[in-house]
This record gives C-alpha cells, structure tokens and sequence, in this order.
C-alpha cells in the first residue's frame, strides 16, 4: 500500500491535515484581527509613549552634541594632569561655536549641574574670546580665570561625554557620581526622595493594613447576611464606590477641617477642648483617614464574591467534628478566603502606592506621596526626565508587586466587583 | 441574624461586638457622602454647620448656592458639565467599540499569545494613573494634540477600554459559541449573526463595561489635568481648582448633582448585573 492513499483527503483531494491547518491559520488571522484595532491604538498612544519616557529619562545628549570635538579630543586624555593643547583648541572651536548660535547659555546651565562655578567663567570665556590669537589656546584659555587651569573643571566637562545617564535615576533615590565617578548619597538633610517613598510605601502598607481589618467584617456579613438584607446594605459599599473621587475628598475636606464635623462631635463628647481642635487635616492623619475611605470597596469586593462562593455547611461541618467557632473559621473559613484577600490587598496596595488626587488635597506637606513629586515636576519645575525617571522607578515598582502576586496567588482571580 | 437559644455567653458577646464592627465600618463608608446634602443647603458662606442649621431653622437654608452653580457670573460650571458630558460619551463609544471588538477576538480559543495581549490591553487599569498621565501627555504633545477634545477623548479610550474588555470577556466566557454556529449553518453572514444572535446576549456585560468607561471618563482628573487648556475644563477639573483655591459651597451644590448621577447609575448597573445572572442561570 503505498502512503498516498493512507492519508485522509478532503473533497477537492488536499489532505485533511493540510486542510484543517489552514482553516486553523484563518481563524487565528481572523481572531488576531478583531484585537488589532485595540491593540495598535494602545501601541503608538500608550505603550510606545512609556518607552518614550525611558528615553527621556536616561537623555543627555544635549551637552554630547553640543561639544562634539571638544569630547573627540579628549578620548585620548587620561584625565590625570591638564589635558593636552589639542583639547583645548577644540573647546574653544566648539564654544566659538555655540556664541554664534546662542546657546552657550544653555551649556553653561548644564555644566553647572555637574559642577558648580561653571557660570561665571564661561560668561569671562565668552568676552575675552572674542579677542583671542590663533594658535596656543591653553595658555589663552587658562589665562582667562584660574578655574580653567584647574583639571577638576576639565573632569568635569569629561563627565558630560556620555550620550546616556543614570543621574536623574540616581537623583531619585537621593544619590549622586561624585567627583571619582563613585555613587554616593547626598547629604543627611538633603535627602528629600528616600523619604517620600518611604512615606509613600508606609502609607500604602497602612491602608492596604486598615482597609482589610475593616472589610473582612463586612464582606462576611454581606456574604452570609440573607439577599434581602444584604442588598440593602450592599449601596452602602456601592454608592461610594461609584461617587466621584473629588466629591468623597470634599465631603472628608468639611469633616476633618477644624472648625468640621468630626471636630465639632469630639468636643461635644469633651474629647478635647473647645479651643484646642486638633488638626486632622493637611497632614499625614487625614491622607489615612480619606484613603482608607475611599478604597475600601476595593477590598470589599474581592472579599466578598470569594465568600459568597463559600458554603456555610463547611462551617457547620467543622464545628460538627469538635472545633470550637473560632478554631472552625481559622482553620477552614479562613484559608479559603485567602484569593480574596489576595486579590483586595494587590488591589488597595497597587491603588494607594500610586495615589496623587486624594494626598494632595487633604495632605499637606507631611502627607504627600511619591505622585505629588512627579506632578510637581511635570508641571513646575518642567524638570520631565526627572519626572519620567522617577515614574518608572514607581511603574517597576508595581510591576514587580504584580509579578510577585501573580506567582504566589494568580492574577486570574482577580474580579470586578 | 438571630442566636440559637443554646449560644455560650462568650460567643454572644463576640457576636454583638461584631455587629458593632460592621455597623461603625457601614457608618464610616456611608456617612462622609451625607454630610454634603445638608451643607449644600447652607444659607450662609461657610463649609460647617451654622448655629441655625443645627436649630434646624428654615431661614438658615436656602437654595443660594445650587442658584450660584447654575446662574452665576462668570461661572465655570456649564462649560464644565457641557465638556465633561462631550468627552465622556465620546470616550465610552470608543471604548465599548474597540474593547467589545477586542474582547471578541480575545475569547476565541484560536487567538495566538493571549496572555500577553490581555496583559497589554488592560495595562492602563494597572498602572498607575499618574505614570499613565505623563506618558499619555508626552504622545499628545507630540501629536499636537494636547489641550484639544480630541486628545481628552482619545486619553480616556485608553483609560476606559480595559473594564471593557474585561467585563465583556467575562460575558462572553459563558457564551455558548453553538448559537453562532447554528446562526452561519443556517446561512447568516457574520457580522449579521454578530447583530442577530452574539451581541443581543452580550449586551449587559457591554452595557455595564460601557458604564464603567464612562465613569472612568466622568471622573478623571490626574490625565486631564496634564492635558486640558481653559477651553477644555472638566468638572472634576473645576472641583479640583475650587478645593485646592477657593472653597465655596457651590462646589457642595455641584457634589450633590453627582451623587444623584452616582446614584442613578449604581441603580443601572445593579439592574444590568441581576438581569445578567438571571440570563446565566437559564442557561445553565
């Protein structure tokens, strides 16, 4: 028998094998067309433009374009003594350069990022420059202020060759290249970063802490309480769920003000005096009160649809063999409530870690959060690579949340209310 | 929940001192969101209850401030509402169009690499919304589209599509793919059994993921505040000036307006989801 007639043909005569591949080929263009339209949309406006924001960050190709000869030159100075005359002439070139375009503003800012003193004996450089002789710039140069017979100075422009940067990476955890090119932390009083996220991750773990402390309650509740009952008190998690997030920090804005509410009710009750209201407000007390609030539902809701698939006959069960309520609930309740939990808790952390609206209203200076730096910086300081470095070091972050999360537990079960 | 006769002391007190938890942790969600009807009531200038209001005297409330938000000089709140509806309703169509669409092709069993272009799809709900914000800012820059509609639209189509794709897969994750067979044996065209025999079934979970897009939209503020101009002021935008500049009760009048909207629309989508779990039992 020869193998032709073993295989199974089709009707036109192609074999069933070839046949059903081909089939199985157009319904996976077919599939993988209906995402397409998605998928290229979220490319070039959201994914692409991360990327973006890698580049930026890491950029400093400013100074690298704007000194070419002068970064040529000096691959071949070690950086120990002066450089020789050839870097020299080159910088000057370069700098010659630059005042015809009017740039050299911009050079020297940047150079006096990397080292301060730059200012001013560039601005000496570009008035004594005009008048210099061809041939021997060093001496020229270096006649012009004692700062550029320095090699501390020449290092520093040295510093500046690589067209890419880790600083504004390094600026973000309070660090700094000195001198050496070591990596070392700023002063003690300077290190503003390190605190804020620790701030940020200190309040993200608190609420997350205090969201679960207080839903795991009401989540049992909604999910042995019978439908009638616990629909109704369902809206009580639903309606703030679905409430604007500003109009929920307004309404904690006039409860927690001095002259507010919750004020008013703790000197009611004699809590504290009249004219001693404490402040709850602008301050790390009412970032904790506010999102704690507002996130709730987030953990309620996972809480809630894994109990509900819970069956109160387990409970029975265990305490039917001898277990007392609460060994039943540790033991057998519990562990299968851990999805839930799980999937509340990456929710809350990832919703809170990223926080900016809520901290900057009712937080005041002590209770913003590693968000209001990067706004701040986007939009005062204009400072964007700073921002972009900062906003990745924070997307990593949650990346690896997520990452650790989805191997202990499965991103999968997570649900949508 | 009534105690068997035979309960321990201690597990009655346990159990009461666990009612007293969850009533304080129901009263601590739902209260903030009252305070705000009566205040926007306040006769006088002030954010706190007055001697008057506490009195419940009528002349200590008045209707002054849903006045202001309405009449008011040179009053920001029409433009802001007229926008903030434009964008969200523009946003949700584009969402519900390109996630149902997605969400299609994301549930058939040929689709290659699933994981990973889910994981790409629903990026946007996972990362967060300021990181969102300044990366969606550097694309419209560059596409000239920053301070314009079009670009506050297209940010939210990014920000609204994952909730559409997830609540429409999950839909779909019950649906019976034999409907749709028995649909094209019978000679139907697809896109006619798409409008025929799919989309009628399919219709809560587009429904509500499109509610959830327009929410999202409604109430963003962190993207629009790196993208809107002047001419582009949303409300969440116009709150957001006012609680951080000059706050005036107009802003408690506004706030009442969206919990009623909130209200409405947490009635719509409970409604959406019963009648979703009705349609899945019969099937089953």
């Amino acid at each position: 028998m020869s193998s032709e007639t073993g295989k199974i043909l089709t009707t036109d005569g192609i074999p069933l094998e070839v046949s059903l591949k081909k089939a199985e080929r157009k319904n996976k263009i077919k599939a993988f067309l209906l995402v397409a339209p998605l998928l290229l949309f979220l490319l070039i406006t959201y994914i692409f433009p991360i990327g973006d924001m890698l580049m930026r960050s890491v950029d400093d190709k400013m100074v690298t374009e704007m000194l070419p000869k002068t970064f040529k030159s000096m691959e071949k100075w070690d950086g120990k003594e002066l450089p020789p005359e050839e870097v020299f002439e080159s910088f000057y070139l370069d700098f010659q350069k630059l005042v015809e375009e009017k740039r050299d503003g911009k050079l020297s800012t940047q150079l006096n990022y990397t080292k301060n003193g730059f200012k001013s004996i560039l601005k000496k450089l570009r008035r004594k420059a005009k008048n210099f002789e061809e041939g021997n710039y060093k001496e020229q140069i270096m006649a012009v202020h004692k700062r550029w017979a320095d090699v501390e100075y020449w290092r520093a422009i040295q510093r500046r060759a690589p067209a890419y940067t880790s600083q504004k990476y390094l600026k973000g955890i309070d660090m700094y290249k000195n001198e050496e090119g070591k990596i070392v932390s700023v002063e003690e009083d300077r290190r503003v970063h390190r605190i804020l996220w620790l701030r940020t991750l200190e309040i993200a773990f608190f609420v997350t802490l205090l969201c679960f402390l207080m839903a795991y309650p009401i989540a049992h509740l909604l999910a042995t309480l019978p439908m009638k009952y616990s629909n109704l008190l369902m809206i009580c998690v639903l309606l703030p769920f679905w409430t604007s997030l500003l109009v929920r920090t307004a309404s904690w804005m006039i409860l927690l003000q001095q002259q507010g509410v919750v004020n008013d009710f703790f000197v009611m009750i004699g809590l504290v005096a009249e004219d001693n209201r404490p402040e709850m407000m602008f301050n790390k007390t009412g970032t904790y009160v506010a999102m704690t609030q507002i996130l709730l539902p987030f953990m309620v809701l996972p809480l809630y649809s894994v109990m509900k698939t819970i069956s109160p006959s387990l409970m029975r069960a265990g305490k039917s063999l001898g277990g007392t309520p609460f060994v039943a609930f540790w033991k057998v309740y519990f562990p299968l409530t851990i999805p839930g939990i799980g999937a509340g808790c990456l929710l809350v952390f990832i919703l809170a870690i990223g926080y900016y609206i809520t901290p900057a209203l009712v937080g005041g200076a002590s209770g913003t959060l590693i968000s209001n730096q990067i706004a701040f910086h986007m939009k005062s300081t204009l400072d964007w690579s700073f921002a972009s470095a900062m906003g990745l070091m924070l997307l990593a972050g949650v990346l690896a949340i997520y990452w650790v999360y989805n191997k202990l537990v499965g991103v999968d079960n997570i649900k949508l209310g | 929940m009534a105690l068997p006769k035979y309960t321990e002391t201690r597990y009655r007190v346990w159990h009461y001192f666990y009612i007293t938890i969850c009533t304080c942790v129901f009263f601590f969600l739902i209260a903030p969101l009252f305070v705000i009807f009566p205040l926007s009531f306040n006769a006088e200038e002030f954010l706190s209850f007055s001697e008057g209001m506490k009195n419940l005297d009528p002349d200590a409330f008045s209707l002054r401030w849903y006045k202001d938000m309405i009449y008011g000089t040179k009053n920001p709140w029409g433009l802001a509402a007229k926008n903030s509806f434009i964008i969200a309703i523009f946003a949700t169509l584009g969402s519900v169009l390109l996630g149902t669409v997605a969400a299609l092709g994301l549930s058939s069993r040929h689709m290659p690499y699933k994981g990973l272009i889910m994981a790409t799809l629903i990026s946007p709900m996972i990362v967060p919304l300021i990181i969102s914000g300044v990366a969606i800012f550097f694309f419209m820059a560059k596409a000239g589209l920053a301070a314009t509609h079009t670009g506050i639209v297209l940010a939210h189509i990014i920000l609204g599509t994952p909730f559409v794709v997830i609540t429409v897969t999950a839909t779909l994750s019950g649906f019976d793919h034999s409907v749709t067979r028995a649909a094209s044996s019978l000679g139907s065209d697809p896109v006619n059994t798409f409008m025929k025999i799919t989309l009628p079934l399919i219709l809560p979970g587009v429904i509500s993921g499109g509610l959830f897009a327009f929410v999202t939209s409604f109430d963003e503020v962190v993207v629009v505040l790196f993208l809107a101009g002047l001419e582009n002021t949303t409300i969440p935008i116009q709150m957001w000036t006012g609680l951080r500049e000059q706050l005036s009760p107009t802003i408690l009048a506004v706030a009442t307006c969206l919990i009623i909207l909130s209200t409405l629309i947490l009635v719509t989508a409970e409604l959406l989801r019963r009648r979703s779990e009705r349609l899945r039992g019969i099937n089953r």
